[in-house]
């Protein structure tokens, strides 16, 4: 849909883009991101021909940029600028049939795309279309700079740092909507922004640049999961690196250095053991190390003065949640959470103990999430 | 005592606001010209702005003089003075207007596919609109005290009445003239402002629920 072949741009002396090819396929969401200065809004400004490259060529559709009249390849392909740019002039109706109107679209048509446009984002036309660009919230706003780009159904749209001027729950919510937008309508968008986790809950294909080259284009896994150098680890973060919280597993996440005890297991040897590990229950398992159940310190204390007990096997042990170690960690999570339960015993499939799923391991996991530390080190 | 019927009120002061605002509309269109031309060619606009300055500090009573002699007397030497006065406020603001635009809607219109045309007829102008309007009224209630003084060059506006009124030492007549004059003026500026409100209305940043 947008190739790049071989593009560079100077300034006078200043060179911003060297020598870049990029190959955007039809229908991707591709993100140009990069720190500021490093030619990603130069490069999206070529596409639609407001900055004309000093060398190389450009096809949009297959079809060489420079010969086509730049006022015509704009009226197809759609612009959405960080300072939105609404008419303030104008009505949020008279906004969007801009471009329709200078491609001579009758007034009943354009009437007709304005209500189905803004009914689209879930805006009621009754109420909007009379209004001014000032009376609306910077969120209906860049809302209404959208769908002025949407106007015309053009397969491409450019997007520089669309986002960037609005708070942080209004942008989500245009994040999801654009994406569901483009998957829907099933357009290309190229997207400029210097927010790395916009970029990864967006893009099909991410384009790191710097200093006017592309470092590395790759879909967000990718990047996130093989980062080419120390430029695109630095630039992402340490933070997000391997992070991926559902494929986390309960083994990873749980403490396997357990404390067990067998039926056979003395009485009072049991209760020394507890101590010395500061444990409040014993989890009981067979020879085999299959579970039986936990037996908690109260119900120790309750039959230890009553009568002789020789073995742990002479007690009931009390049955209790377990997980399987391949669970997913957040199903643990969800249980220990939703249930409000101290710990969750993590077996395998053949039911023997093979660790456990404390409080202590969810701040610990979630530690690794935020700080990049790996959970189970310790 | 009768200072002068009203028919003739009437008629001076049609008179008086038809020169001031043929003058004014002819600046109008040749300054709105010269002020857009400036902001393509940023260079001369300082020079050209200080040049077109020089005519208001020429005094009105010299300016009046200086035009008799091409014009002869009558209406349109005051309509040449009003002109030239006009032309300052007008050129400065229109071109101050259409660089105050935001450059982001410049963007937002050309990356649209505006040709520059249609950028500078629908975002350009549009946007300047408040701050021409401005310019506007400056020029008009100025034009007012130039067309009271062209009598003296056989101007056919409210002046006359002063002109008379101070000949005969007649306070009645000198105010018949006087006070249209100064209502017109205060009427101009209070309808002016408005408009120039109303227009910048949504360019105003406002609180939404």
């Amino acid at each position: 849909m947008v190739v790049f072949e071989n593009i560079s741009k100077s300034f006078g002396n200043n060179v911003v883009i060297q020598n870049l090819s990029l190959n955007i396929k039809r229908g991707q969401f591709a993100v140009l991101i990069g720190p500021s200065g490093c030619g990603k809004t130069t490069s999206l400004r070529m596409i639609n021909r407001l900055i004309e490259p000093t060398m190389g060529t450009i096809l949009v559709d297959d079809q060489d940029i420079s010969k086509v009249n730049p006022v015509d390849l704009r009226r197809q392909i759609g612009y959405v600028i960080q300072q939105i740019g609404l008419f303030p002039n104008m009505t949020i109706e008279q906004n969007i049939e801009v471009v329709p109107k200078l491609l001579g679209w009758p007034k009943e048509k354009r009437r007709e795309r304005v209500r189905e446009l803004l009914e689209m984002v879930g805006m009621n036309p009754l109420q909007y279309c009379n209004r001014y660009p000032s009376e609306l919230s910077g969120g209906q706003q860049q809302r209404v700079g959208v769908l002025r780009a949407l106007a015309v159904s053009p397969p491409l749209l450019l997007m520089d740092e669309p986002f960037g001027a609005l708070d942080p729950i209004t942008r989500e919510t245009l994040q999801d909507e654009i994406k569901k937008l483009q998957t829907d309508l099933g357009i290309t968008i190229v997207f400029v922004t210097h927010d790395i986790d916009e970029a990864v809950k967006l893009a099909d294909v991410i384009i790191l640049m710097k200093d006017g080259k592309i470092v590395q284009a790759a879909p967000p896994e990718e990047l996130l999961s093989n980062p080419a150098g120390d430029f695109v680890r630095e630039f992402i973060g340490k933070k997000r690196l391997h992070v991926n919280y559902d494929v986390d597993l309960v083994r990873e996440i749980m403490n396997s250095k357990i404390f067990t005890v067998t039926k056979s297991k003395g009485f009072a040897e049991s209760i020394a053991l507890m101590r010395q590990r500061n444990v409040d229950s014993l989890i009981v398992t067979d020879d085999d190390g299959r579970l039986e159940g936990v037996i908690p310190v109260e119900a120790l204390r309750d039959v230890a003065g009553k009568k002789m007990i020789n073995t742990i096997g002479e007690l009931e042990p009390a049955k209790v949640p377990t997980i399987n170690l391949n669970a997913q960690a957040r199903e643990a999570f969800d249980t220990i959470l939703s249930e409000k339960l101290p710990y969750l015993i993590v077996v395998d499939s053949k039911n023997r103990v093979r660790g456990l799923v404390t409080k202590t391991s969810l701040v610990k996991a979630l530690a690794g999430v935020v700080w990049g530390e790996n959970a189970d080190d310790e | 005592m009768l200072i002068a019927d009203w028919s003739e009120i009437i008629e001076r002061i049609l008179v008086h606001f038809q020169i001031s605002v043929t003058g004014v509309a002819l600046a109008t269109i040749v300054g709105m010209v010269i002020g857009i031309a400036l902001t393509r060619f940023p260079k001369i606009a300082t020079p050209a702005l200080s040049i077109i300055e020089v005519f208001q500090t020429i005094p009105s009573l010299a300016m009046l003089s200086i035009l008799l002699i091409f014009l002869g007397l009558g209406n349109n030497t005051a309509i040449m003075a009003i002109f030239f006065y006009s032309l300052l406020p007008i050129v400065r603001n229109t071109h101050a207007g259409i660089l105050s635009v935001d450059p982001a809607l410049l963007d937002a219109g050309r990356g649209m596919g505006m040709n520059s045309l249609q950028v500078l007829f629908k975002v350009e102008i549009p946007n300047a609109i408040p701050v021409i309007v401005s310019g506007l009224r400056i020029s008009l209630i100025t034009a007012y005290g130039i067309v009271t003084i062209s009598v003296l060059v056989g101007g056919g506006g409210l002046g006359r009445f002063v002109y008379r009124g101070i000949q005969m030492q007649n306070m009645g007549v000198m105010l018949t003239g006087a006070i249209p004059i100064a209502a017109m003026a205060f009427l101009t500026d209070l309808l002016l402002n408005a408009l120039e409100k109303r227009l910048t209305k949504h360019s105003r940043p406002r609180l939404t629920a």
